[in-house]
C-alpha cells in the first residue's frame, strides 16, 4: 500500500504545531450507491495516533463524520527541531498505515 | 460473504490487535490508551446526551467564553466543513467535536498527550445545518462553545 500519510512539522518559539493529511474515503456506512441501491460499508479511520519519542502527544477517535482523505492539525510543547514525529492511523476494517517526518 | 472471506477479515483484525499488544507490551502505549482505542457506544449513539456520557463519562457542561470554536457561516459543501477548535484554558485532557443535527452527533475525539495544548482543526461532513459545538475536556469538568453553520448541501446523504 503507497503511503497515504502527508506530514508536516514545525517548531517555533517552542512549540510544534504538526498538520497532516491522509488519504481515505471515510464511507460512513449510511451512504447508498446510486446505481445498485446497496448501502456502501462503512470503512473509516477510527484512531489516530501521533508520537514524539515515544510519548504519545495526541490521540484522536473518529467517525465517519469526518471528511473524505482527513486533515488534521494540533499543537504541542516540548520538541525541537530535527526531532522524529510519528503518526499512524487505524480504520474499522483493520488497516493502518504510519508514517514518520523530522521537525522543522 | 464467503467463509473465505470472513477468515481473511479475521486474520487482518487479529494481526492488527497483535501490533498494539507489541505496542503495550513495549510501554509505547499506556494500557487505559489501549482499552479507550474507539468507544463503539460513543461513536455509534444517535443522540448526544448519551454519546457523550460513554465517551467522557458526562453530559452536564458549562458554556465558557474562553473556547473559540471557528467554522463558516455558511458552507457551501456539507461534506467538508472546516472546524477549528481552540481553547484558552490550561489543562485541557480531550476536545471532543459535534455536529448536532448530524446521523451521529459525535464527530471526533482528540485526547491530548505530553505537552499538547488545546487546540485542534480538522474537516467534517455535516448533513445539514446546525450547530457545531466543541467539547473541551479541563480538569475532569467539561466546557463547551458553539458556532452555527449553514449548510446548503448535505454531505452525509447519497
Amino acid at each position: 500500500m503507497a503511503k497515504s500519510i502527508k506530514i508536516r512539522a514545525k517548531e517555533k518559539g517552542g512549540v510544534t504545531t504538526v498538520k497532516a493529511l491522509m488519504t481515505h474515503p471515510m464511507e460512513t456506512g449510511g451512504r447508498k450507491d446510486k446505481k445498485t441501491g446497496k448501502a456502501i460499508p462503512a470503512h473509516f479511520i477510527e484512531a489516530v495516533v501521533c508520537k514524539h519519542k515515544g510519548n504519545t502527544v495526541m490521540t484522536a477517535e473518529w467517525s465517519g463524520g469526518i471528511s473524505k482523505n482527513p486533515y488534521i492539525s494540533f499543537k504541542f510543547s516540548g520538541a525541537a527541531k530535527g526531532d522524529e514525529i510519528e503518526l499512524s492511523w487505524t480504520d474499522n476494517t483493520g488497516k493502518s498505515d504510519s508514517m514518520s517526518s523530522k521537525i522543522k | 460473504m464467503s467463509n473465505e472471506m470472513k477468515r481473511r477479515i479475521f486474520l487482518k483484525r487479529s494481526l492488527a490487535a497483535g501490533t498494539v499488544g507489541v505496542a503495550a507490551a513495549t510501554g509505547l502505549l499506556a494500557p487505559q490508551q489501549v482499552l479507550a482505542a474507539w468507544n463503539k457506544a460513543a461513536f455509534e449513539s444517535k443522540e448526544l446526551p448519551a454519546a457523550l456520557d460513554a465517551l467522557l463519562g458526562s453530559s452536564e457542561m458549562s458554556e465558557s467564553a474562553d473556547i473559540k470554536v471557528k467554522a463558516p457561516d455558511i458552507a457551501e459543501n456539507g461534506a467538508v466543513v472546516p472546524i477549528t477548535v481552540d481553547a484558552g484554558i490550561e489543562g485541557v485532557e480531550s476536545i471532543a467535536i459535534i455536529a448536532s443535527n448530524n446521523p451521529v452527533p459525535l464527530v471526533a475525539n482528540f485526547v491530548m498527550g505530553t505537552g499538547a495544548s488545546g487546540f485542534v482543526s480538522t474537516r467534517i461532513k455535516m448533513g445539514k445545518t446546525g450547530d457545531v459545538i466543541g467539547v473541551v475536556k479541563a480538569g475532569g469538568k467539561l466546557h463547551s462553545a458553539k458556532k452555527e453553520v449553514k449548510v446548503t448541501i448535505g454531505g452525509c446523504g447519497g
